[in-house]
């Protein structure tokens, strides 16, 4: 661990920007919630009524995790049960490019050459991740505790926060020692994330219904995390899970470091193909080539998310049979099918904008290849700018078509009603598109800032999950492709959102086209 | 004589820094002409706009008859480039990667491929990632000699290579020059490369082309290091004005005179008698010092 120290003084300087924001970002949120909760509920009264509704809705369940208090505290921990996700993104995120990120770019050969121990620049991540998680967590503490609520709640729930970072850099960690490169490393860590999530939502809902699958939401550590119910039980028994599952990894992560040299993965590299097979002869063959690993993985895992939430959606109708007031309630806004509607049209919607990660993601592979040279070397032969990009853009829009279709036929199918589940799902790709022509846009006009894709995705998730219960004003919340969408099932069809959406994200992506055909390459 | 790039007082800023500052460059039809100058010229700047992957702020370029920017892939199918600095896709094969661009290119002959692989020994079965730097430049370069192109541009194309690899590009660029019909830019530091391979060759300075011609043109404008042992005091010589750094002890005197000047110079040593004479001849590396270094006279 020799000059891990001043590795770590590295990190904070090379991420001044960012880190702050993410920790004062997420860790402002609870108090956020507080405010909103305290502004948005009249008497005790509403806050419990909005309390016992909420906790039987299996949309609400799926998304943000089980309610079993009527607290304000309690509905703020729930409200925002989708902010570990977001930690551990951070997380993983932040130890990946700073072990594997730099590994790629030859960073870490030229460091380890230096005085610096073998275990210093894995030691220095996750110094800084789990440092920074642990402010996030002091910065909730404090907060909830000076907005007058109990200082035991606002301490677990500051526990929860600083824990999910620290699991989610562990699993960073391993995942880096894993693959051959810095994106092997983020694939592996961001599909553990969302299977830990998943296995979480399965769990819950199961739990509402006949609670077969409970135990899914054991298996994973998100599942732990909102175990500890902050203000309600303050369990801290789910606590000692989370630390030795971190000890547990970060010490794989630090012994896989030492079984492997700089520069590979644990799987050795092997011999290819000496020459190219008969198709490889166009930017489409060469984009498949790139592309296919991630559209196989993505609808891969949307399938997967098709089972769980078509499995689970016979929970959800047996809820609805089950509770006579939930029924009731859901028979004033659209008869009596209206929860499981509501249901899968709430699943739609995060189908939805996780498709338009895939999306974002595709496209702006666009800009990886112009910054390691590879467009350089295509653009120099007989390969147009247009015939370059679309080659792109082919599988930034597809992709996500194939996925979001996979999730939508098993969910269907395991339901067993497949048109109205699938047609929710497939209603999302407008949407998805709008948001991939952004990427485009901002790769044509703004190519340095292209990452900046990713803060519209965020910003169209923080509308989706925050947006309505911080009142936000209509026309932010109109800002988000994602609220055109019909809610399908259960509400009418209308096309014209759709092909309005469709055009918009024509416009923005021929935009940016346009743009890329003018500009210098490589900037 | 036609000629297959002609540029002229080509401009291009990034923001606030100019890269190319009027630069003049013609490259004959069927030549291989040699584009030297210090890191950061704006080499790699001109060898894009070139390619038409950079737009020009001013001035005209033109490649093989057409706009390079306008007319950009019908021009790209008549040449082959290989880049300075080479990465390739990690999950592609250095073979697959010679493949597809000689394909994008129109083609490619494979019995040259399968001879270039072998003059270079290259393995053509290893992934991207897995080259070392020098074999990730073989990979650039077979894919671009196997291409049935009429013009190469090479942009420092044996960087990284050994010495014996460096060998074997130079057969192969002079089998190309037997050839005659292909036109060679190659952008390069390694002199003794130049020397042996350029016909015509053009020196860049911070964005400006400081001098073009013939290697035998631009000796001339180098100047032959002169030492000799003397049997009388010299007279005159310090007096030359193509005479510099002239040093005189115990009968030797050791002077650099400007080719213009020699005749002049010889005469008044042998008027004094010579015991022994040692001459230097003028040589690219000089030449190239001259230029490079930060001196007022060759920039701005």
């Amino acid at each position: 661990m020799t000059g891990a120290g001043r590795l770590l003084r590295l990190i904070l300087r090379r991420d001044r920007i960012t880190m702050p924001l993410w920790v004062f970002g997420l860790g402002l949120l609870p108090y956020l919630y507080l405010s909103a909760f305290d502004t948005l509920f009249a008497t005790d009264q509403e806050r419990t009524d909005y309390a016992r509704i909420s906790a039987e809705n299996a949309g609400f369940v799926a998304l943000y995790g089980p309610l079993h208090g009527d607290s304000t505290g309690e509905l703020v921990v729930w409200r925002g049960g989708f902010v570990p996700v977001m930690i551990g993104l951070f997380a993983l995120l932040t130890v990946v490019r700073h072990t594997r990120a730099d590994e790629d770019a030859g960073r870490t050969e030229l460091i380890r050459a230096t005085v610096v121990g073998r275990h210093a620049q894995l030691g220095a991540a996750l110094l800084a991740t789990g440092l920074a998680s642990l402010v996030m967590g002091a910065v909730v503490a404090a907060t909830m505790i000076g907005a007058g609520q109990p200082a035991s709640g606002s301490v677990a729930l500051g526990a929860v926060f600083a824990l999910t970072g620290w699991i989610f850099a562990g699993v960073g960690a391993v995942a880096a020692q894993l693959s051959g490169g810095a994106r092997g490393a983020r694939t592996i860590a961001v599909l553990t994330l969302g299977v830990a999530y998943v296995l979480r939502l399965g769990g819950d809902i199961s739990a509402l219904g006949d609670g077969r699958l409970e135990w899914l939401s054991w298996l994973s550590p998100i599942g732990w995390m909102h175990r500890v119910f902050p203000f309600g039980a303050n369990d801290w028994l789910f606590v000692a899970p989370a630390v030795v599952l971190t000890l547990v990894t970060v010490a794989a992560a630090a012994y896989l470091s030492t079984r492997r040299d700089l520069g590979t993965g644990l799987l050795a590299a092997r011999l290819g193909p000496a020459t190219a097979s008969p198709g490889l002869r166009s930017p489409v063959a060469l984009a498949w080539r790139l592309h296919r690993g991630l559209l196989f993985g993505w609808t891969a895992g949307f399938a997967a998310l098709g089972l769980v939430f078509g499995g689970v959606g016979s929970s959800v109708v047996q809820l609805a049979e089950d509770s006579a007031g939930v029924n009731e309630m859901f028979s004033r806004i659209g008869g009596g099918d209206a929860i499981v509607d509501a249901y899968f049209a709430t699943v739609a919607g995060m189908c939805g904008l996780i498709a338009a990660c895939y999306a974002v993601q595709a496209a702006l592979r666009m800009r990886d290849e112009e910054q390691s040279g590879h467009a350089e070397a295509m653009l120099s032969t007989d390969v147009s700018r247009f015939a370059w990009a679309g080659s792109h853009l082919l599988f930034a829009l597809l992709g996500p078509a194939a996925a979001l279709l996979a999730e939508g036929v098993l969910a269907g199918v395991v339901h067993g009603d497949p048109g109205p589940v699938l047609g929710a799902s497939m209603a999302q790709l407008p949407a998805v598109w709008v948001l991939a022509g952004a990427a485009m846009l901002l790769i044509g006009v703004a190519p340095k800032l292209a990452s900046a894709a990713w803060g519209v995705v965020a910003g169209a998730l923080l509308i989706l999950l925050v947006g309505p219960l911080l009142e936000l004003d209509r026309w932010v919340m109109d800002l988000s492709p994602f609220t055109h969408v019909p809610h399908l099932p259960g509400a009418d069809f209308t096309p014209v959102p759709l092909l309005i959406l469709t055009l918009i994200a024509a416009a923005l992506g021929g935009a940016g086209l346009l743009a890329l055909r003018r500009r210098d390459v490589p900037i | 004589m036609t000629e297959a790039v002609d540029v002229d007082g080509l401009i291009k800023r990034f923001g606030a820094v100019t890269a190319l500052d009027e630069l003049d460059l013609h490259v004959r039809t069927g030549e291989v002409h040699g584009f030297l100058g210090p890191n950061g010229a704006g080499k790699t700047t001109t060898i894009r706009v070139l390619l038409g992957l950079m737009r020009p702020d001013g001035g005209t370029a033109r490649l093989l008859g057409g706009d390079p920017w306008a007319d950009a892939t019908a021009l790209h199918r008549r040449l082959a480039y290989v880049p300075g600095d080479v990465t390739f896709w990690p999950n592609l094969t250095g073979g697959e990667v010679i493949d597809l661009l000689g394909r994008l290119r129109g083609g490619l002959d494979p019995k040259r491929r399968n001879d270039l692989i072998e003059r270079f020994e290259l393995d053509p079965r290893k992934k991207g990632r897995a080259y070392s730097k020098g074999n990730r430049q073989k990979v650039a370069l077979v894919a671009a000699l196997a291409s049935d192109v009429e013009l190469l541009i090479l942009d420092e194309p044996t960087s990284g290579l050994d010495p014996l690899m460096e060998e074997v590009f130079r057969e192969v660029i002079l089998q190309e020059k037997r050839r005659g019909d292909r036109t060679v830019l190659l952008s390069s530091h390694i002199l003794s490369e130049v020397e042996a391979l350029c016909d015509r060759l053009t020196i860049i300075r911070a964005g400006r082309a400081v001098e073009t011609g013939t290697l035998d043109d631009l000796r001339h404008l180098t100047r032959t290091t002169i030492r000799a042992e003397l049997t009388s005091p010299v007279n005159g010589l310090a007096a030359l004005s193509g005479v510099h750094d002239l040093s005189t002890e115990d009968g030797r005197v050791a002077f650099d005179v400007d080719a213009d000047a020699l005749e002049p110079a010889l005469k008044s040593l042998v008027a004094a008698g010579v015991r022994s004479l040692v001459s230097q001849p003028p040589s690219l590396e000089e030449l190239f010092l001259r230029h490079y270094a930060t001196d007022e006279r060759s920039g701005r």
